[in-house]
């Protein structure tokens, strides 16, 4: 294939497909119960160095019981793949995050990101690799068929491109110029779902983000659940089982888990903690502060969730209609 | 400029609603471009198809989202699905407009959204692409929404982090972007602006109301094609106002 054109940036996660085959394979196939907490799969998958993803969004369905288990156990030097709000911002935060490959770190209608303003023009992040969303989805995509790159007409012509490690080839069929990305293999993916069961059969409800596509490209995949059914209820609506448990490695129990963020059809997200972090966020005291306050000094999600309190949990689900509502 | 009828927010909203025709299909982000979606439904275009990157298809715009995956973007939609379903829909084609904002703006078009200095040694490091670029390259038509001053409106942004006409003439092709993609419209705080067909660059179309040619000029940081013939923006309407804080942002989030 002809190669008109190549990013500068690094390729922080060079894939290798056949290894990921071996692995799969070795996957066990069997009905297991993968039930534990958020300790015990942070501390079994998660390493030092690892390349992580999150899913879906720091607001919205986000894994957020799971990335503060990260950040008590101090996993450092992570490498990450960069969509997010709150989930990025957190780890950031708390300086555990070495390489992205990034697409949007930042707070939506809040603005920009202090801890990722601070964290890349200190120098602490050492490569910033830039993609688009699709571009990254799309990275994940190749993974999830199985195939080295993709190709795609984002990013052409632009310092998004040039600032990546996408390239430009001949279209060996039309011949013309199309862009290629390569299939990005995460070393472990945090997802979090409406509803599974202890196998790791998932479903979640709602819009999908990049959910199904970043699943099938984790080496190691831990789903965070609201609450874990028996199997016939999955079984039921098989329609609705986004991650079958083959691919899955952890469930965790974690009713509010996306707190302070929303999930859809259950329940809202909380705008006063979301502004708070977003106040706090702006210094690096600050940061620290609400990081004490809401991550260090509590010692599991349960505690999180008692230090929030069942009345406010209570208002923010009575904030959103259910689904058959 | 606003007589104290109106804000500027509620100015860019209005002017940006007016450029959302009836029966399109419409890629939406958080803030400006979803007020303005929302106010378009309620005024002249109620089968406007509003698009959100994260999955959401179609939605009735009746509760403001407040994130581009939140619950709002699929209210009463018709389909929820995933980003590559919505971004792989607009490179096949089937998108008419895209809305986009960035930090910078040049005379193609082009918008920064990643980085005020230096990549490595950031002045300021912003969000980054998120679906901006993708976007701007898939959408038949991108519109900008910006507030018009020298610091956002320059000759040569910082880093082009959304396509515009890049160089000029034919260079959104010969980059390899979709045919007769590219920038459409930008909506600003003192003007309407398009782009001349021959050379791509910004052309100033209408002036915001109370807004001189002059002070356009002044507030941008290159030259702009002048026609001889500049219209004036209508302002916006009592309709549109009450429809705008009685029923869009009745909670008052953004205006």
């Amino acid at each position: 294939m002809n190669i008109l054109d190549a990013g500068q940036g690094d390729l922080i996660q060079p894939a290798d497909l056949d290894a990921f085959r071996k692995h799969n394979r070795e996957k066990p196939k069997a009905m297991i119960d993968k039930r534990m907490t958020e300790a015990e799969a942070v501390n079994r998958f998660v390493f030092d160095g690892a390349y992580i993803g999150t899913e879906l969004y720091g607001t919205v369905r986000c894994p957020m019981s799971l990335v503060n288990e990260v950040i008590r156990q101090g996993k450092t030097d992570l490498r990450m793949a960069g969509q997010g709000v709150l989930e990025t911002d957190v780890l950031l935060a708390a300086h555990l995050v070495k390489e992205l490959d990034l697409t949007y770190i930042g707070l939506e209608v809040y603005g920009i990101s202090h801890p990722f303003r601070r964290e890349m023009e200190n120098g602490r992040i050492e490569k910033c690799v830039e993609w688009s969303n699709a571009a990254l989805a799309w990275r994940f995509k190749a993974t999830a068929m199985g195939v080295p790159f993709l190709p795609m007409r984002s990013m052409l012509g632009t310092d998004t491109f040039k600032y990546s490690a996408a390239k430009v080839v001949t279209d060996p069929y039309g011949g013309g110029r199309v862009a290629i990305v390569p299939a990005l293999i995460l070393d472990v993916g945090l997802i979090h779902v409406h509803r599974a069961d202890m196998y790791g059969n998932a479903q979640i409800d709602g819009i999908s983000g990049f959910c199904a596509e970043m699943a099938r490209a984790s080496r190691r995949l831990i789903i965070s659940t609201e609450k874990i059914v028996p199997s016939e209820e999955i079984r039921a609506k098989p329609d609705r089982t986004i991650i079958p448990y083959y691919l899955v490695d952890a469930v965790v129990e974690a009713p509010f888990g996306s707190h302070p963020g929303e999930m859809y059809y259950t329940y809202a997200r909380d705008e006063d903690q979301i502004k708070e972090w977003v106040e706090a966020s702006k210094t690096e005291q600050g940061s620290q502060a609400y990081l004490n306050k809401y991550v260090y000094s509590l010692e599991d999600h349960a505690a999180y969730l008692d230090f929030i309190g069942q009345e406010r949990l209570e208002k923010l689900e009575g904030m959103i209609a259910g689904r058959d509502r | 400029m606003s007589e104290g009828r109106y804000n500027t927010s509620e100015l860019l909203i209005c002017t940006a609603s007016r450029l959302m025709p009836d029966k399109t299909t419409v890629f939406v982000g958080t803030g400006i471009p979803m007020l303005a979606g929302s106010l378009a439904q309620k005024m002249h275009a109620p089968d406007l198809v509003a698009i959100f990157e994260f999955g959401g298809t179609g939605a009735i715009l009746e509760e403001l989202p407040i994130a581009v995956g939140g619950q709002r973007t699929f209210h009463r939609a018709v389909s929820a699905s995933g980003l590559l379903e919505i971004i792989e829909t607009a490179q096949r084609g089937f998108v008419d407009y895209g809305f986009l904002g960035g930090a910078q703006i040049d005379p193609y078009g082009n918008l920064n959204s990643t980085v005020i200095g230096d990549h490595a040694k950031p002045k300021a490091r912003l969000p980054g692409s998120g679906g901006g670029n993708d976007v701007g390259s898939h959408c038949w038509r991108t519109i900008a929404i910006m507030r018009h001053d020298t610091r956002r409106f320059v000759e040569q942004v910082d880093f082009i982090t959304t396509p515009g006409y890049l160089t000029g003439p034919g260079a959104r092709e010969a980059a390899g972007l979709p045919v007769d993609t590219g920038p459409y419209r930008v909506v600003t705080t003192l003007a309407v602006l398009g782009y001349e067909e021959e050379s791509k660059r910004m052309m100033l179309l209408e002036t915001q109301p109370g807004v001189s040619v002059d002070e356009v000029v002044e507030n941008t940081g290159f030259e702009l094609v002048i026609p001889d013939d500049v219209g004036e923006n209508p302002p916006p309407s009592d309709e549109e106002l009450r429809i705008l804080r009685d029923e869009v942002d009745r909670n008052r989030l953004y205006i």
